[in-house]
């Protein structure tokens, strides 16, 4: 976890690094979510009164992004380029190709465009950016086998 | 292993993202063992040779790190020669990326010596006027998707009577097969902060902020690192990161600025336009990366030097990106006016899989899908539109004969659904109703039903279902409405790569090309 005693206390301590105004929301979602691993419920309610923003306003904001989570994720996380280049360079046969157990040990996140067309298919892992992924690479990087 | 030499061998090796995803750091490192200096530089956007090093001017790559200890023993195995000489790099016209490969990205004596900061030291000896009038006169135009010319815009925000305005430089524009705003950024980012402080002065604005595509880590990183280097630099100009969230529309200026401000990133309907009313409602110029690293050269070298290059009304050069399934993918940034097969063929080799290439999407995933046959069409603004296509931002991708076109052309159906940020009807529904149609045109049963809907009282269809050309003529109507109807270029754009694949693909959706343009038409 983190050194905060409660998510609302993490976001006080965030709200006085960033500042109290609206602009301030996605750099403090983004801190958040780096501290405490998600978006909780408790925290949406903590932002809205320190930014005095209905909670339904700051709720709106987090499910509209695609990079904020809403609940814990314990599994690593890879996140695996599906856009165009990268399936003109075979990334759906790589994923129909995954083992059935794969996604159940494993969240495989779906982003488009890392910006490294020319060498796909490629992911970010634990911002590591791999390219030339092949099913045996992918495997490695989740380590899901040595 | 000890080197042949005495002194230390100086080795560079790309820092860029892509390089570091081939593995650039442990031959950087075994280089660094094996007793050489070795610094880090930025790609010179050959990609298939990355990690690729540059030993006293002469390239080797792609070097892993059990080559190392070969080529510090004069093996040449690797060697490709004189990089400046290579054909990839000797047939290009490098302006944006003229210190690509040459200079340590963060280092301000690196960009000092390679002509930086000529430009702003020249714009803070020019009235405002004269700035906007130089950029207006180069004929640079926005590099992202429309090509409005950036000197107009300028022109409105510096008439704007307010003391508070802002410059916001749009690095969000994450299209597939564009890399060259994630290059400028991590390679040369002192060159976008140079534009965007002499906007800064032509404009009146003294805060920018760059808003930046979170899938990009590192160039998020670099751009926060040189902000700091070169702060007493521009100053009283000052500059901001943002990192945006993971939204694709974002990359609509409208939507960014929303984003910016702390909210969903809806687009906002236009007018006003941001060039009047734009980040917290004060007149901003919202640019994206390429045409504010383009401004430092137009500004030191003069308007006309820019403007010689490219043709028509298509000035400067324009950095292509080759990607996709492509042999020799990677930067090349030339006048305008090449034809496209110059470009994926000559150029980059066609396909890295040696398979005959079936396609290419140029401009990104709302580009169309352009056919081997169209391959002489020549790369400007007013040619592409013309063939109903886009340049966009630039970015080629190439697909071999495997690729399925239906399947290629749901994406963009299913991607503007996913994407879209819900304003407007036509992109929001628009997308989900064309995803279903779609899936009924693959999945060769017509429309089964009213079942889709499961209302069979509440609308027109047909109950008997429908036919394949009545599906068509369907998806037709629906791309028109999408097309005339969105608020933005993420719904209105989307049926380039739907209709140019159903028009040069037919067989791909189990239709003839007779069927399809009856029911177009």
């Amino acid at each position: 976890m983190n050194e905060f005693s409660s998510h609302a206390a993490c976001v006080a301590a965030l709200v006085e690094r960033h500042g109290a105004r609206q602009d301030a929301l996605l750099p403090l979602l983004h801190d958040l979510q780096a501290e405490v691993g998600f978006i909780s419920e408790e925290a949406i309610r903590a932002l809205a009164a320190a930014l005095n923003l209905g909670r339904a306003e700051v709720q709106g904001v987090v499910s509209f992004y695609h990079d904020f989570r809403t609940q814990p994720e314990s599994r690593p996380v890879i996140k695996l380029c599906r856009a165009e280049a990268c399936q003109a360079r075979g990334v759906e046969g790589l994923i129909a190709a995954l083992p059935d157990d794969f996604t159940q040990r494993v969240a495989l996140d779906s982003v488009y465009c890392l910006g490294l067309c020319s060498v796909g298919p490629n992911a970010l892992v634990g911002g590591a950016v791999q390219a030339h992924l092949d099913a045996e690479k992918l495997q490695q990087l989740a380590g899901v086998k040595s | 292993m000890t080197p042949p030499q005495t002194a230390p061998m100086t080795v560079r090796v790309a820092a860029d993202s892509l390089a570091l995803a081939c593995g650039a750091d442990a031959v950087a490192a075994t280089f660094q063992r094996a007793g050489c200096e070795v610094q880090r530089v930025s790609s010179w956007g050959m990609h298939w040779l990355e990690p690729l090093v540059d030993i006293g001017g002469e390239g080797f790559g792609p070097v892993a790190p059990g080559d190392v200890a070969a080529i510090l023993h004069g093996d040449k195995t690797l060697s490709i020669g004189k990089i400046e000489e290579h054909p990839f790099i000797a047939r290009q016209m490098r302006l944006t990326f003229a210190r690509a490969g040459k200079t340590r990205p963060l280092s301000l004596d690196d960009y000092g010596a390679t002509g930086g900061w000529r430009g702003l030291q020249k714009a803070r000896e020019l009235a405002p006027e004269t700035i906007v009038e130089q950029v207006t006169a180069s004929g640079l135009r926005g590099r992202g998707g429309a090509g409005f010319p950036a000197g107009i815009k300028w022109k409105t925000v510096a008439a704007a009577p307010c003391t508070e305005k802002y410059i916001v430089c749009n690095a969000d524009e994450g299209d597939s097969g564009t890399f060259a705003d994630r290059m400028v950024m991590e390679g040369d980012p002192f060159q976008l902060i140079e534009g965007m402080a002499i906007a800064g002065l032509a404009v009146g604005a003294g805060k920018g902020f760059i808003y930046l595509r979170s899938e990009y880590p590192h160039a998020i990183k670099t751009m926060r690192a040189a902000i700091e280097a070169s702060r007493e630099i521009v100053a009283p100009f000052t500059l901001e990161v943002r990192v945006g969230a993971g939204a694709y529309v974002c990359g609509e200026e409208t939507s960014l600025l929303n984003s910016l401000e702390g909210r969903r990133g809806e687009v906002r309907a236009k007018p006003p336009l941001p060039a009047i009313a734009g980040l917290f409602g004060l007149p901003t110029v919202v640019n994206n990366v390429l045409t504010l690293a383009a401004v430092p050269h137009i500004i030191a070298d003069g308007p006309e030097k820019y403007a010689n290059f490219g043709l028509g009304r298509s000035r400067g050069t324009m950095p292509v990106q080759l990607a996709g399934n492509i042999k020799y993918g990677g930067l090349f940034e030339a006048g305008f006016g090449m034809s496209l097969r110059e470009l994926v063929e000559d150029i980059g080799g066609s396909t890295a899989s040696g398979r005959p290439i079936k396609a290419v999407q140029v401009g990104g995933p709302l580009g169309a899908y352009i056919p081997l046959d169209q391959f002489d069409i020549q790369f400007d603004y007013e040619t592409y539109a013309g063939a109903g296509a886009l340049i966009g931002h630039g970015g080629i991708v190439v697909f071999d004969d495997t690729a399925d076109m239906a399947r290629l052309a749901r994406f963009a159906m299913h991607f503007c659904a996913e994407e879209s940020c819900g304003k407007c009807t036509p992109c929001r529904i628009g997308a989900v109703r064309g995803r279903e149609i779609m899936d009924r045109i693959i999945s060769g049963n017509g429309r089964p039903v009213d079942a889709v809907e499961g209302l069979p009282q509440m609308h027109n269809a047909t109950t008997a279902g429908r036919s394949h050309v009545d599906e068509v003529a369907l998806l037709t109507d629906l791309c028109d409405t999408m097309k005339y109807g969105s608020l933005c270029a993420l719904g209105g754009f989307t049926p380039y790569p739907v209709m140019s694949a159903l028009r040069f693909w037919p067989e791909d959706f189990g239709l003839t090309r007779e069927l399809v343009e009856g029911a177009s038409a």
